[in-house]
């Protein structure tokens, strides 16, 4: 580890193994400016849009909500809560698409707008230099902040750690092809950012700041720069256009020279991050009170007519922001939510648009060519040239396909940041990512069965147990129950009545004399004939 | 109104398998150019033959095994495999040679053990190695280069040779082999090897007519060209320095380190570097991505060992060349290789 | 005398390595787990006795003793595989007189029909029932192993086996599987 505070404060930039260059594609979308796309009639809000748990639904079907009123609160797990993105009348509470790559349905929460967007009263905090720590978390909370990066993990969560920080990196480098989200949002809004980022120090109670940006943005370079003037604990930093800079791992080894120990945290080596949109989100929620109800979501791809940034509310069917943005479709028209580098295709556009949803492409295939078939793997090794985590993709590739998962957890499959950069590179077009988020969810699926084993041997013993228990209890209470009955017939006898005992002996001695003369008889009646019945 | 369901990524770099190895055989034109020049016309004839029985070949395997065997063509791996073999062996070894040679490397060294990316052998190699061993005489019958050659050979003398085994004048190919002096040529390597063994010195050896250039006639200027095509791969990114790279220094480091503490036996370094397969067999042979280590450290080490293997065979060995069976060895210590030079994944405590 | 020297060689060879492989056997004693315990740790523990006997840890008793390992329907062939890598032996297809493999399910109780008889109470081997006589029972789904053995004793029938819904957290990425068609969002049943 070449990790020498000097040389990270001196502005060094390291670099990363592997990595790709894909077309940008850039130009597309991040020459107009931010604009605000227009309400939409309904809107569905699923209730989980972030990793963790639901909150707990607090409106009915019927009610008429505020534009930012909360519709659920956080539950007993570590929940955030969902707001209404416009005003209107909850219309439905049930199964709908979501954002989500399988198509499966999940609770959503329908929004009839009423088309007046009636805001509910902000409640930002009153003293914000004087509010507590607790207090600045639980607002951002109540916020439903969640990274806006594209994991979702909840922010407030992420700021509860509370362990010796070197870093906040704020991570505006957005390497993926086409989006230009943060891009816009740096070039316009470049001083609430910083607040955010400020805000977030001194939630962290960390020194210093880094603001990582890619070089094939110069606007947004230039308009940090100037806002960072104001900001003397926060330093820019520009790193080299390569796929996946962007990734967590990959930029805290271009900023710092360290690696994020395998299923560690950055917060394990003194680091943390946050993405700039998710830094916006902070200042607006605590300085101005407002939850989290919009995000720039970039609309780009050949087939859209009016590309470029818009600020969407969250909900938002993806069906409206096409429609607004004038796409026309192919036939095998792929809808691509986020980039084309790690975004899922949309079985159709009623999915709405969510808080990690950074992008929604809408390509020809002249310029994203569909999936050609798979050829054989010819071990070329170029997927292993390319892959940032210096895992070996060809090999996880076969213990994939032959379902050793000893193997693929020796070649460290969980260490496997599915960027895509081997898939892109493989000459046979082989699938290599598919693979590996199948054999994870796998993998995790097995220790699930095995957990769920593990409590079914438990109750299945615990069950015996209380049978024999039962048992022997049940035993135990017959022979008390016969003893008692022997001790109150002694008593008895002792008290001077018929000993039952003796009655039951006087009885067989009857009944054997009886047979004894019934048999003398026999024989004396067969005896005469000389033979034997 | 429904989509399409893809996974990602949705966009892919446009270098299909195919491409790499049309880029491979376009890179073989300046060696064989080279041979072209200094052996005549017969190189082209094995690679015809070369090229068709591999086509049936693989057919007939694809057939066997159920499958399209314009899925199997598709990628080229037959046509390289093909073309490999027919540029190792003696310009004008008979028809049969390379036709057993090309289907034992298609059949049994590919399609035996599951078709493309699955053999463990390199086939080229193996199908080399199949007809050192069993035809040992028409397998080390190297023409002598052209420019020393009492008869001349043109193209329908070409033709008969490699049909019948005689030119249309009737000479055959021992004939053909007598240089201007009268006597019998043998290939550099073989010449120099012989002529150690017999305990001549290596100024003495190198006195031939062949060796007036610096490694022998003509095989120097092939070996030159076939560099010239390996660097272009290297620089088309076909394929990394490391294999040719660690089998040149792993021939080049021991063959000095001979040539200066036992200079009676050595060959020399500029034969060991410019003569036999040695440049064919760093850039084109030893580079084949499937029974190469996989790591860029592990193929260094890969490319070591096959050098230095070449260097022993070509020592001490039967055999003038050894780059044929170094390679086969190497293969076979590829799980070894790639099982300790595996990369430290990142967050495994590596350096960055 | 060199017959005599060398069985006398041989002889004392023979010592050495058998004093050698003694005291290895003494010195590198594996304790490992009781094979039973290793078997019981395999099966899925359904408890649903469709292998004969009585529950996971009775069949992980027989096959200690001998049993075949490829009795059981909901383990299926990966579990098969695992019992004959542990067993050392091969690996059999599955006994289709015990059963065919299955997708997971739960039992479900339709409550308005249930007596309150407890008769599948009784019946399930994890517990993962609850209720009491004369009141409607109803399953802790997800304590449920998807045995089946409640169904039988259900006097009115009222006991489902449904299969186990994939979640978005449980996906297993089956692309194919995705349904294409519209699913019926929430506006459109209201």
């Amino acid at each position: 580890m070449t990790a020498d505070p000097k040389t990270i404060a001196a502005g060094h930039i390291w670099t990363f193994p592997g990595g790709i260059h894909p077309p940008e594609r850039k130009e597309l979308s991040n020459t107009y400016p931010l604009r605000e796309l227009p309400l939409a009639t309904h809107y569905s809000v699923p209730i989980k849009q972030h990793s963790g748990e639901p909150g707990d639904i607090i409106v009915r079907v019927g009610q008429t909500v505020l534009a930012g009123q909360p519709l659920t609160q956080v539950g007993v797990g570590f929940g955030l809560p969902v707001h209404a993105p416009t005003s209107g009348t909850v219309t439905a509470i049930g199964p709908g698409r979501i954002a989500h790559p399988s198509g499966l349905p999940d609770i959503v929460i329908t929004i009839t707008a009423d088309g007046k967007d009636t805001f509910a009263p902000p409640l930002p905090i009153q003293d914000v230099a004087t509010a507590s720590r607790a207090d600045l978390l639980e607002q951002l909370r109540q916020a439903g902040i969640a990274g806006l990066g594209g994991a979702g993990f909840p922010t407030a969560q992420k700021l509860a750690l509370q362990r010796p920080l070197d870093y906040l990196i704020i991570n505006g480098v957005e390497c993926e092809p086409y989006i230009s989200a943060d891009d816009r949002l740096m070039r316009e809004q470049a001083s609430t950012i910083l607040r955010g980022a400020d805000l977030l120090l001194d939630i962290t109670q960390c020194p210093q700041a880094l603001i990582a940006i890619e070089d094939n943005k110069p606007e947004a370079i230039a308009a940090m720069q100037a806002a960072l003037t104001d900001y003397p604990r926060m330093q820019l930093r520009v790193v080299p256009t390569k796929y996946p800079s962007g990734g967590e791992k990959q930029l805290i080894q271009l900023l710092t020279g360290r690696q994020v120990p395998s299923r560690g945290l950055p917060i394990d080596i003194g680091l943390v991050m946050h993405n700039v949109g998710t830094a916006y989100a902070v200042a607006r929620a605590i300085d101005h009170g407002e939850p989290l109800l919009q995000r720039v979501v970039t609309v780009t791809g050949e087939h859209v007519a009016k590309p470029g940034n818009y600020w969407v509310r969250l909900g938002t069917p993806v069906e409206h922001v096409l429609q607004v943005t004038r796409y026309t479709a192919e036939t095998n028209q792929r809808v691509i939510m986020g980039g084309p580098m790690m975004g899922f295709t949309l079985p159709d556009l009623t999915v709405p648009v969510v808080k990690i949803t950074n992008c929604i492409l809408v390509p020809s295939t002249a310029e994203l060519a569909p999936p050609q078939q798979e050829m054989p793997c010819i071990r070329c090794g170029a997927c292993a040239d390319v892959c940032p985590a210096q895992l070996l993709p060809q090999q996880l590739q076969w213990l994939a396909k032959a379902k050793d998962y000893d193997g693929l957890n020796q070649q460290n499959l969980f260490d496997c940041i599915e960027c895509g950069a081997c898939a892109y590179v493989c000459p046979s077009e082989i699938p290599l990512v598919h693979y590996y988020r199948k054999a994870k969810a796998e993998v995790r699926n097995i220790a699930r069965e095995k957990a769920k084993a593990e409590v079914a041997r438990k109750r299945f013993e615990a069950r015996n147990e209380r049978l024999e228990r039962e048992k022997a209890e049940r035993l135990e209470r017959h022979r008390k129950a016969a003893e008692a009955r022997k001790q109150a017939q002694a008593e008895a006898v002792k008290a001077g009545a018929d000993n039952p005992q003796d009655a039951v002996q006087a009885a067989i001695a009857r009944a054997k004399a009886r047979k004894a003369a019934q048999l003398k008889e026999q024989q004396a009646n067969s005896e005469p004939d000389g033979e034997s019945t | 109104m429904s989509f399409t369901i893809a996974t990602s990524p949705h966009t892919h770099q446009r270098r299909t398998t195919q491409q790499v190895m049309r880029w491979v055989y376009l890179c073989m034109i300046p060696g064989v150019a080279a041979l072209t020049y200094f052996f005549g016309w017969g190189v082209w004839l094995q690679m015809l033959l070369a090229l068709i029985t591999a086509i049936f070949t693989e057919a007939a395997c694809m057939w066997l095994r159920g499958r399209s065997a314009r899925f199997a063509w598709r990628d080229h791996t037959a046509i390289v495999t093909a073309l490999l073999l027919a540029v190792s062996i003696p310009a004008y070894a008979p028809w049969w040679i390379i036709v057993i040679g090309t289907s034992f490397s298609i059949v049994v060294v590919k399609h035996v053990y599951g078709g493309v990316g699955q053999n463990l052998f390199n086939p080229a190699m193996a199908g080399y190695v199949l007809l050192l061993i069993s035809f040992p005489v028409q397998m080390t019958s190297w023409p002598v280069p052209q420019s020393l050659a009492q008869y001349t050979i043109n193209f329908a003398d070409s033709v008969s040779l490699v049909g019948s085994g005689y030119t249309q004048s009737g000479y055959n190919m021992e004939q053909l082999r007598t240089g201007v002096d009268g006597a019998t040529m043998a290939t550099p390597l073989d010449s120099v090897k012989t002529d150690l063994s017999r305990s001549l010195t290596p100024t003495e050896a190198l006195a031939k007519p062949i060796f007036n250039d610096i490694a022998g006639i003509g095989w120097m200027w092939v070996n030159l060209a076939f560099l010239l095509g390996g660097l272009a791969l290297i620089y088309l990114k076909i394929i990394s320095w490391h294999i040719p790279g660690g089998l040149l220094l792993g021939l080049a480091v021991p063959s000095i380190l001979m040539s200066l503490f036992a200079p009676g036996q050595a060959i020399g370094l500029s034969l060991h570097l410019l003569s036999g397969a040695t440049m064919l067999g760093a850039f084109f042979i030893a580079t084949d991505p499937v029974t190469a280590a996989t790591s860029n450290r592990g193929r260094l080490y890969f490319g070591l060992l096959i050098g230095f293997l070449t260097f022993v065979i070509r020592t001490w060995g039967g055999y003038p060349d050894g780059i044929a069976f170094a390679v086969l060895l190497a293969n076979m210590c590829v799980p070894v290789i790639d099982r300790y030079t595996q990369p430290i994944a990142y967050g495994h405590g590596g350096r960055s | 005398m060199s017959v005599l020297t060398a069985i006398l060689v041989f002889g004392g060879l023979a010592l050495l390595f058998g004093l050698i492989l003694g005291f290895a056997a003494v010195r590198f004693k594996v304790e490992s787990d009781p094979i039973v315990d290793q078997i019981d740790a395999i099966l899925p523990q359904t408890q649903c006795g469709q292998c004969g006997y009585p529950g996971c840890r009775p069949y992980a008793q027989a096959i200690a003793n001998g049993d075949a390992i490829n009795k059981c329907p909901p383990g299926g062939d990966a579990t098969i595989k695992e019992l004959a890598d542990l067993m050392g032996v091969e690996a059999k297809p599955l006994d289709s007189a015990h059963g065919a493999e299955d997708v997971k399910k739960v039992a479900v109780i339709r409550e308005d029909e249930c007596i309150g008889c407890t008769k599948c109470i009784q019946a399930c081997p994890v517990d993962a029932i609850l209720g009491a006589a004369k009141h409607m029972h109803t399953v802790i789904a997800h304590e449920c192993t998807g045995c089946d053995l409640c169904v039988e004793p259900c006097p009115v029938d009222c006991i489902d086996m449904v299969p186990v819904p994939t979640k978005p957290e449980t996906w297993q990425w089956d692309l194919q599987q995705i349904p294409v068609k519209m699913v019926a969002t929430a506006d459109q049943e209201s």
